[in-house]
């Protein structure tokens, strides 16, 4: 009995010293989590429910409870339009970014000579995407796909829609090879997990019969549905975040705002927050690979 | 006979089972060429754009090739950007958070790839939630924080949340190191520690090596990443160091400064050929970074094994 239980003890501090050395490695990360993530979040919700005035000696909160989310969401006309095309245009985007990236994929696991070059074609925006070079490029009407947007018949066809249906198209127009641009990261992943499909699979398909095309149903597109969703919230995130898109920009120029402030600008970053939340869990709830029988 | 050559025919264009034919070779190169150029399209148009001079600017007729060689753009969008200046303030912005952050992401990929521990499967979580936080709920404090430390303006602002693996996108370089330290073998390891080398030295002696590909890829990524992030870099360095980006983004203001409007002959106007040149010698760097290093960037997906579940 006796024996046993110093063999426990041994184990036990072995079990000890594993975890002492592991939280060596990672105690860097929780010490910044606590001071560079969660006590700035806590920060600014509180900011988020006062009057925030910063001083020569420091900053001075003015309670208003939940004031600054009412203003948000009831009084200020700008931010509830910008929340609303946000949550559209994201909705429009990530489908075309996830069907974009999923055909060159496909093409690029295909083998052809010269396929190191287009690979590297469509990777290329990934290194050069940053907030200034695109509003340049958006502003000399260069992301928009080559002779539609000015065309004149279209125009007239636009106007003749309501606001809400032109809206989306309007931008799909204007701004379709830059929704194209976020497609690269996510190319690579699905070249990677096609990459990961046992060809044999395929053979096995082949011999029963299939066709390439009932193949690409049956086989390749239930492969990639991790993938998909992993993808889905990676270009969601990186849309959002983007310093370009209209509500990040407007959040920013009311925290230096007269009548904005921190405080107001607080309420508007966690109303963001929420909504993104939403359309993660709305499209992980879309797209969440079934279980198959 | 006929037959044969029938099928002959019918494979050279439809392809057989082994190899594509004529026509799906030809269908696929025109798709990827199209595709391609609508890609490119942008770029194509920034940099021929900003080889027009004022008259050909000016010139209906002339669409996809200048008249000449007209370096003027170039030279003014480099006075304007103060280029020499901001373009090392945008290396020593973009490289040194970026070799901190690889060097810490490492540690924590390693940690969460070799020990157990109580709480990790919270702390995974956590590094995930991290990734999705948009940063304006959490950088006002900071930035009053560093306003009250004198920080603001410095370089540090962007290197301490780095140094505690919370800098730009920390949580996929950890999970980049992750999967990468996941993916290799223990056994050179477990001699080590058989043999009493300490968890440290195990670490930088064996694990960093092996993990090469990880740290060079995090390297890369994580340098353009920072070039190209202008949202932290105005906030934090805002007044203090001036990044090319920052100072593209006041392209206007910088170039009347420069050539007040009224002073100068139409020619010398701000034009958007100007403006696309400033905006060309922005990502030139990026281009050529990632033109040498290309193989880098497209395998890095493979090398790293991110999407291994």
């Amino acid at each position: 009995m006796s024996k046993s239980k110093s063999r426990r003890r041994i184990r036990l501090t072995y079990r000890m010293r594993e975890a002492l050395n592991g939280y060596s490695f990672v105690i860097l990360w929780i010490i910044g989590f606590m001071v560079f993530k969660l006590i700035p979040l806590i920060q600014t919700f509180r900011f988020s429910l006062n009057q925030v005035t910063v001083t020569a000696t420091g900053i001075r909160l003015t309670s208003l409870q939940w004031a600054n989310y009412t203003r948000a969401l009831l009084t200020d006309p700008t931010f509830v339009q910008l929340l609303i095309e946000y949550v559209i245009e994201t909705l429009v985007s990530v489908p075309i970014v996830i069907i974009f990236a999923m055909i060159i994929a496909l093409m690029l696991n295909l083998d052809f000579k010269g396929k190191g070059f287009f690979r590297t074609i469509f990777f290329l925006p990934v290194v050069i995407t940053s907030g200034p070079v695109i509003q340049e490029l958006t502003a000399q009407g260069a992301t928009s796909v080559p002779g539609m947007s000015d065309s004149a018949a279209l125009a007239q066809f636009l106007t003749g829609l309501p606001t809400w249906l032109r809206n989306p198209i309007d931008y799909l127009l204007t701004s379709f090879i830059l929704i194209l641009w976020f497609s690269g990261v996510q190319i690579l992943i699905y070249l990677s997990s096609l990459q990961k499909i046992d060809k044999s699979i395929y053979e096995a398909a082949a011999i029963d019969g299939a066709s390439s095309w009932e193949a690409f149903w049956k086989i390749t597109l239930p492969s990639l549905s991790m993938t998909t969703l992993i993808n889905a919230i990676y270009t969601i995130v990186t849309l959002s975040h983007f310093s370009e898109n209209k509500v990040v920009k407007y959040i920013f120029s009311q925290t230096y705002a007269v009548n904005g402030g921190i405080g107001y600008s607080s309420a508007m970053s966690f109303l963001f927050f929420i909504v993104l939340v939403l359309i993660i869990g709305l499209v992980a709830l879309l797209m969440r690979p079934g279980k198959r029988d | 006979m006929k037959n044969i050559s029938l099928s002959n025919l019918k494979t050279f264009f439809l392809g057989s089972r082994t190899d594509y034919g004529l026509i799906i070779k030809i269908l696929l190169y025109s798709l990827l060429i199209a595709i391609g150029f609508v890609y490119l399209y942008p770029l194509l148009f920034m940099f021929i754009t900003s080889m027009k001079s004022p008259t050909d600017l000016l010139n209906p007729m002339v669409q996809w090739v200048p008249t000449e060689f007209y370096p003027g753009n170039y030279i003014k969008a480099f006075h304007v950007l103060n280029y020499p200046r901001t373009f090392l303030n945008s290396v020593i912005v973009s490289v040194l958070p970026s070799l901190i952050q690889t060097m810490v992401c490492s540690l924590i990929g390693y940690g969460l790839s070799r020990y157990r521990f109580w709480g990790k499967g919270l702390m995974v979580a956590l590094i995930l939630a991290t990734f999705i936080i948009p940063a304006q709920t959490t950088v006002l404090p900071q930035m009053l924080a560093y306003k009250n430390l004198g920080l603001l303006g410095s370089i540090l602002a962007l290197a301490l949340p780095a140094t505690f693996g919370q800098g730009f996108r920390s949580a996929i370089f950890i999970l980049i190191f992750y999967q990468s330290f996941n993916s290799l073998p223990k056994a050179l390891e477990e001699a080590a520690k058989l043999d009493g080398a300490s968890d440290f030295k195990i670490f930088f002696k064996i694990a960093v090596p092996a993990g090469l590909p990880a740290y060079i890829i995090s390297i890369i990524f994580s340098t353009v990443w920072y070039w190209n992030e202008t949202y932290l870099t105005v906030i934090f360095l805002e007044g203090g160091i001036q990044t090319l980006p920052m100072q593209l983004s006041k392209f206007v203001q910088a170039y009347e400064n420069l050539y007040p409007p009224g002073t100068v002959n139409i020619f010398d106007r701000l034009n958007e050929a100007v403006k696309l040149s400033g905006t060309f010698l922005n990502i030139l760097p990026l281009l050529v970074l990632y033109f040498v290093l290309q193989k880098w960037f497209v395998e890095s997906v493979e090398r790293t094994g991110i999407t291994g579940e």
